[in-house]
């Protein structure tokens, strides 16, 4: 019976890693990176490719790093709630994710640009880096770079408001 | 009241499923006849209790409920009717309860269509389709019982979700749910040989319409989705990769993969316990399915409100029906043993290499979908895999597979004399080449390697599907084609008009998004687009914007599109409501996007060639499978022993397929 076996213990194997994902609910997933700095990059900027995103430009304010791509369609829908944080004062830099330069400059033009600045990252090198599980995913950096939040899917009024805005508060005490 | 006899309709449900489940396979275990003739009588008393627990809910829909808490959450009382019957599955409740009244659908089916057969044989199949049931119906009603009150009831309700306010969307749920959830037959067929020990082409003969049969919903489900996708999301996309696509394309693939090598078993008596693993596969990987949509494992734009006892529960279910069939598998395997060989040019040998294609194509697919998990149990963190992972990791087996199709088809069992086989098709071959590289710097003056392999591969199908039944058309000594045999080429067919439309679309599909004004006149792929104006309109439970644009080639005008943008009065997200003008050889598709002030707005407008052939494709490939599930031999009521053979009658099979 050996080899007739292999198929049950790939449905018991595969059975083992479902009982751990059921534990871990990916919308609110910790990630590793919580608490840790923020991975370093430095990469073209998507409007400016002369022009360098980097993580020093992050240091001294609470930011925001969103990824996003034109291939996305959820990052449509959380498009105006970053315009509107954008015009509140946010500062949101964007993580343009394995995209194509000319759709993503039509994308900013066509629904406007929330992004203090785009980073290019073609490759997805960086994004591999952060843990990125899919887009939207967007990460509270605290003025340290420390990662403080990650949050995957679109952001909404009600996600900011719960896990954004009292980490920002709770931080801006300490200091 | 009416609410609780549907509640207590399904826990006599699942008594009369147990009951289902137990006497006949205790009866066919011990030969008690007395036992195994009650598993018809019982289906069909299981099919009675949950059809009255689904009218139950229904009917709460349509009288505006709202003390049910499902109906409260998913209906509305603006909701037109038709959606209201629609909205029963909308959540995950309901569709749960329509997945548990298709199962016993096709187990009403099975039972009454098994009559033919062996009372033991039929018998352990119903007992094995009892089994499952119980497991669904006992997750519907401790996890998710549609049937809970909501005390004091709503004054209204939250609506249906305004994405499936959408025709299509009535349709592709219970489509898909029938192809899925239909899977369970062969299956039961699987796990029944295993149990009798008695795996023969008699079992294969049986077992195959109904995989096809199931095959053909699923088909039909999992086109309107991806038809639906294309309009509804306003994005023009047809296919995202998105989990729960992912959840019905894998089975779809085993159900393709099985239904060719049950040819094989019931043609030559081989593949035995290859055809036995690929049916419990295809089952399991519907369970799985249900497990990834239900669960919250993975994240998706379709992912039903997930929670974890739930999770939990079809993991079990997974295990113990999935896990109990392999299980049998392993010790009962060895002794399936084949009742003959073949050669290297032969039927056969194409036939495996279409499943082995297939099933690593399923793997792949597999890994894809599940690697966030992988990555994330093992403590790695997050990673992701995304389009263009699937997109080559589909293409690699794909491509090899389209080439052997056209070979295979005209390949006779057993052995064949590589010559004849080149002989017949070498100008096919060359057409389909010529074809691939001309016909794109023709009509869209550009090309490229993967254009011209994708067109190439689609025409070559196409072709080869096609010769034979015209050949034997223009003769008329010519045996005629049987109905399983015009179901082969046509659900081929099929393959090579979707390859050829996927290949051109994608290759081909130009996609703008522009702000406009009223009165903006652009150019999109040779058409003028004219934005004539805005007005808006009211629905039953919505607002619209209403876009009015012209669509004209050459001064002419050949449509006037009025895309929507909708806000439903209850849940207040904007809806885009995508309008095409459909050509048999182009769409184009106009979509609004986001008012952008001082009367601008951002437009979408997409021209995508020739995608009706991948609705095309897939109606073929359906009508196909359709036809040769219905093959005559599958309606023999009377057994009837195929073996044993004559020498005469052998070879005059081999002509034939």
């Amino acid at each position: 019976m050996s080899r007739y076996a292999i198929p049950v213990i790939i449905l018991l194997v595969l059975g083992g890693f479902f009982l751990r994902g059921l534990g871990l609910n990916p919308t609110y997933i910790e990630s590793p990176l919580i608490g840790k700095p923020a991975p370093e990059f430095s990469l073209p900027d998507l409007i400016d490719p002369s022009a360098n995103v980097s993580t020093s430009d992050l240091v001294g304010q609470f930011t925001l790093l969103n990824v996003w791509g034109t291939w996305c369609p959820e990052c449509r829908n959380e498009h105006d709630f970053l315009l509107s944080l954008a015009r509140s004062g946010m500062p949101i830099y964007g993580l343009n994710w394995k995209d194509e330069r000319d759709k993503a400059l039509e994308w900013l033009e066509v629904l406007g640009d929330p992004y203090v600045a785009s980073a290019a990252d073609v490759i997805g090198d960086v994004a591999i880096d952060f843990g990125v599980y899919g887009a939207p995913e967007t990460f509270l950096i605290g003025p340290d770079l420390t990662v403080l939040q990650k949050h995957i899917s679109p952001l909404t009024p009600e996600v900011w408001e719960t896990r954004f805005v009292p980490l920002i508060e709770e931080h801006s005490g300490k200091r | 009241m009416i609410p609780e006899l549907g509640h207590f309709a399904l826990v006599l449900a699942i008594f009369l499923a147990l009951y289902q489940a137990i006497l006949p396979l205790a009866g066919a275990a011990w030969g008690r006849n007395d036992w195994m003739i009650l598993a018809r009588p019982a289906a069909t008393a299981q099919f009675i209790f949950v059809a009255i627990a689904y009218v139950a809910l229904t009917r709460a829909f349509l009288l505006d409920d709202f003390s049910l808490l499902y109906v409260a959450q998913n209906s509305n009382s603006e909701l037109p009717v038709g959606y209201k019957f629609a909205a029963v599955w909308g959540g995950h409740e309901g569709s749960l309860l329509l997945w548990c009244l298709m199962l016993a659908t096709w187990t009403l089916a099975v039972a009454w269509g098994s009559r033919g057969q062996p009372l033991a044989f039929s018998s352990r199949v119903i007992g094995v389709l009892g089994i499952v049931s119980v497991g669904v119906l006992l997750f519907t009603l401790l996890t998710s019982n549609p049937f809970d009150r909501l005390l004091p009831a709503a004054v209204d309700g939250v609506d249906l979700n305004p994405l499936l306010q959408d025709p299509a969307m009535v349709a592709h749920p219970p489509m898909l749910y029938i192809g899925y959830v239909g899977m369970a037959v062969p299956f039961a067929f699987a796990v029944a040989a295993l149990l009798t020990g008695r795996l023969d082409r008699d079992w294969a003969r049986w077992t195959r319409p109904w995989t096809i049969g199931a095959w053909v919903f699923l088909t039909g489900g999992i086109a309107l989705g991806s038809w639906w996708a294309y309009y509804e999301l306003g994005w023009g996309g047809w296919w995202f990769w998105d989990p729960v696509e992912n959840a019905s394309f894998m089975p779809w693939l085993m159900g393709t993969a099985l239904i060719h090598s049950l040819a094989v078993t019931e043609r030559r008596g081989i593949f035995k316990s290859w055809t036995v693993l690929l049916a419990i596969a295809a089952f399991s990987l519907s369970l799985l399915g249900t497990f990834l949509v239900r669960s919250g494992v993975l994240i998706s734009v379709h992912a039903f409100a997930s929670d974890p006892t739930r999770g939990l529960f079809i993991l079990m279910l997974l295990l113990l029906i999935s896990g109990g069939a392999l299980v049998l598998y392993a010790f009962r395997a060895s002794n399936l043993e084949a009742e003959g060989g073949f050669r290297l040019v032969s039927r056969e040998t194409f036939l495996l290499a279409n499943n082995l294609l297939l099933v690593i194509a399923t793997f792949l697919i597999l890994i894809g979908t599940l690697y966030p998990l992988f990555h994330d149990a093992m403590g790695a963190g997050n990673l992701s895999v995304g389009e263009p992972f699937f997109n080559a990791v589909f293409l690699i087996p794909m491509l090899p597979l389209a080439v052997l199709l056209g070979l295979g088809m005209h390949t006779v069992w057993q052995k064949m004399e590589p010559g004849a086989l080149f002989a017949r098709l070498r100008w096919i071959g060359a057409a389909a080449l010529i074809a691939a590289i001309v016909y794109p710097l023709i009509v869209f003056g550009s090309t490229s390697v993967l254009t011209v392999i994708g067109v190439g591969a689609g025409i070559w199908v196409t072709l080869s599907s096609l010769i034979e039944p015209i050949s034997r058309w223009f003769n008329s000594r010519a045996v005629r084609l049987t109905r399983a045999q015009w179901g082969m080429f046509l659900a081929h067919l099929g393959v090579g008009l979707f390859i050829v439309g996927a290949s051109v679309t994608s290759a081909f599909n130009i996609e703008t998004d522009r702000a406009v004004r009223i009165g903006d006149r652009w150019e999109v792929a040779g058409f003028e687009i004219e934005f004539r104006g805005m007005r808006t309109e009211e629905g039953p439970n919505y607002v619209a914007e209403v876009g009015e644009f012209d669509l004209r080639s050459n001064g002419e005008l050949v449509a006037s599109l009025r895309p929507e943008k909708r806000i439903y009065r209850v849940q207040t997200n904007p809806m885009t409501e995508a309008r095409m003008d459909i050509g048999l050889f182009r769409d184009v598709f106009i979509a609004l996007g986001e008012p952008l002030g001082d009367g601008a707005w951002s437009v979408r407008v997409q021209y995508k060639p020739m995608i009706s052939f991948l609705w095309i494709g897939c109606i073929v490939m359906a009508f196909g499978g359709l036809l040769a599930a219905t093959d005559q031999r599958y309606r023999r009521t009377v057994r009837q022993r195929v073996e044993p053979r004559t020498k005469v009658g052998v070879t005059a099979e081999q002509g034939s397929h």
